[in-house]
């Protein structure tokens, strides 16, 4: 579904991507994990298209997103949960869910979306008339994966879902995951919590100062002893 | 089915005969300063409402409103003067008269809000570039090289200012344009435009990522509001009958700005804080003679009052007084 071919990123001088291959099959959960500053959030800003490869190219669906721009992108079916939730804050919860299905035409299909987001996310519709800046982080995160499932993406960018939370959140934000990908969507999910991502995950690639050092199934890599020291703790 | 429509009904046709009743009564009633004031008001509302959808909704701070309304003013004032005139002086003192002016008008304001538009575009596509500060300064400059570029444009009076302008416009037609203007930017704000104006303002890169292309809007958002700039400017020239670089300054910018702070955001509370922006330094006027002082301290009090209302306001104190509240406000 989604496929990165040998791609380099700058950012002015600096190289943050080198060579960068993966693929993402359609259906699968698809982790990326890899210590601050490896690269991991460039590849997410990569494939929607805020920012462009030196080199290299992406490919969603078999056609190349070098020439397409980022709000076209999100129309071809791809939605991206930024770092850091980033929800309108003095926007509603209702009214952040309603722009996430911008794209989306006829008052029915925005309808039936709305409530897949609130079956998934109980917690959105008790307090869809509250401003978003005022929900905790917990419900921003789910409120910011919510908005973005509002668009009916058929892949879905998942930047740090965990950051910030406290344990039990971090449980369920994981257990939404599978519920997404349950209603068919594929997901490309950048994680520090290697653990947790790994456990939802069917295939996972480590990254390292922007090059993919590993890659395998998510089994294998939990098991590998190399990741294990440096990304499990133990 | 049109009982649903009754309320909206009754409400405009209740707005069309206050608005014929202050037409027919006013100018009875007031003398020629207080209406004057009242026309301002009116521009004002107008002003304050487009730069609202720039500033307050786009979250775009801008602070060379004044440019657009010279535009607007300039281009239309100069197309009376040198053609409107002549157009229509072969219908002087018939029955038709009033009703081609009006229709002239109509016309006249389109036109000088395309004129302004154009110079949204213009501005608007810096914008695209530029955030916060930096945005501010370059509008800022825009509004100024306006004002210079007609201080020194010949044809349009240079530095002695454009006199002569037939006074087309009355009370009563400012007045609906400022309806006609608050109408259609309440509309704008709760439409999918006016949400994906207000997602840009909230985070840009969030809007981005759920499909909004915000370059276009941006610009969607200088332009439509310069274009109420332009109409307002049209408005203005054509009651004043004679308009001066120095009309559309910095300072008449910042009055609006001012406005639209103090209004919070809020389309409701913005015509309030116009009302009362414009009102509050004639009302001063009368401090002067009845306190019996030697000096007018006209402005004084008015700073000082700008102040209090800042400082009490904190989180829209208009806002506070006006019952219900949709849409947002300015950012926090």
């Amino acid at each position: 579904m989604l496929c990165l071919r040998d791609v380099d990123v700058h950012y002015g001088p600096i190289q943050a991507l080198h060579g960068v291959s993966l693929e993402v099959a359609e259906g699968q959960v698809v982790t990326l994990i890899g210590a601050n500053g490896a690269g991991k959030s460039t590849v997410l800003r990569l494939v929607s298209g805020l920012i462009r490869p030196t080199r290299g190219e992406v490919l969603f669906e078999g056609a190349s997103l070098a020439r397409v721009a980022a709000h076209d992108i999100v129309a071809r079916g791809v939605s991206h949960v930024p770092e850091g939730r980033r929800v309108f804050a003095g926007l509603t919860v209702l009214e952040n869910l309603e722009m996430g299905a911008y794209l989306v035409r006829g008052r029915a299909a925005i309808r039936a979306a709305l409530d897949e987001v609130f079956e998934l996310f109980p917690r959105l519709r008790e307090r869809r008339g509250q401003r978003a800046g005022t929900l905790s982080g917990g419900e921003q995160q789910m409120l910011a994966i919510g908005r973005a499932l509002m668009g009916r993406p058929r892949l879905l960018l998942l930047d740090e879902p965990s950051l910030g939370l406290a344990p039990n959140l971090v449980q369920s934000i994981f257990g939404v995951i599978a519920g997404i990908r349950q209603r068919g969507v594929t997901l490309l999910l950048v994680e520090q919590n290697a653990h947790m991502a790994l456990r939802v995950a069917d295939r996972g690639y480590v990254l390292e100062t922007g090059r993919i050092v590993l890659h395998d199934t998510a089994e294998r890599l939990a098991a590998d002893p190399n990741v294990r020291a440096a990304y499990l703790g133990e | 089915m049109w009982a649903h429509y009754l309320p909206r009904l009754v409400l405009y046709v209740a707005i069309g005969s206050v608005l014929v009743g202050l037409d027919v009564g006013l100018p009875r009633l007031l003398n020629a300063y207080l209406v004057q004031i009242l026309v301002f008001v009116a521009c004002n509302i107008v002003l304050a409402t487009s730069l609202n959808l720039i500033n307050g909704i786009a979250g775009q701070f801008s602070i060379g409103h004044a440019g657009f309304m010279a535009i607007g003013a300039y281009a239309t004032a100069w197309l009376s003067t040198t053609h409107g005139q002549r157009l229509l002086a072969p219908y002087e003192g018939q029955r038709l008269e009033p009703l081609l002016i009006v229709a002239y008008l109509v016309v006249l304001m389109f036109l000088g809000g395309l004129a302004a538009a154009l110079g949204g575009l213009l501005i608007g596509l810096p914008s695209l570039r530029l955030r916060g500060d930096y945005l501010a300064i370059a509008t800022l400059g825009f509004g100024e090289i306006i004002r210079v570029l007609l201080l020194n444009l010949e044809p349009v009076g240079g530095a002695t200012g454009l006199r002569g302008i037939p006074q087309y416009s009355s009370l009563f037609l400012v007045l609906v344009a400022a309806v006609v203007t608050v109408a259609a930017l309440h509309n704008l704000g709760n439409s999918v435009h006016g949400r994906s104006l207000l997602a840009i303002r909230e985070d840009e890169t969030a809007a981005e990522a759920l499909g909004i292309d915000c370059a276009h809007y941006k610009t969607s958002a200088f332009v439509i509001g310069a274009f109420f700039a332009g109409v307002a400017g049209c408005l203005y020239a054509h009651y004043t009958q004679f308009i001066h670089p120095r009309s559309f300054d910095f300072m008449k910018s910042i009055e609006l700005v001012l406005i639209v702070v103090l209004g919070g955001g809020n389309l409701r509370s913005v015509i309030l804080a116009a009302v009362a922006i414009t009102l509050l330094p004639e009302g001063l006027r009368l401090v002067k003679g009845a306190l019996h002082l030697p000096f007018d301290p006209r402005m004084a009090i008015y700073s000082a009052l700008l102040i209090a209302a800042m400082l009490v306001r904190r989180e829209r104190v208009l806002q506070a007084v006006l019952p219900g509240r949709k849409g947002g406000g300015l950012r926090e």
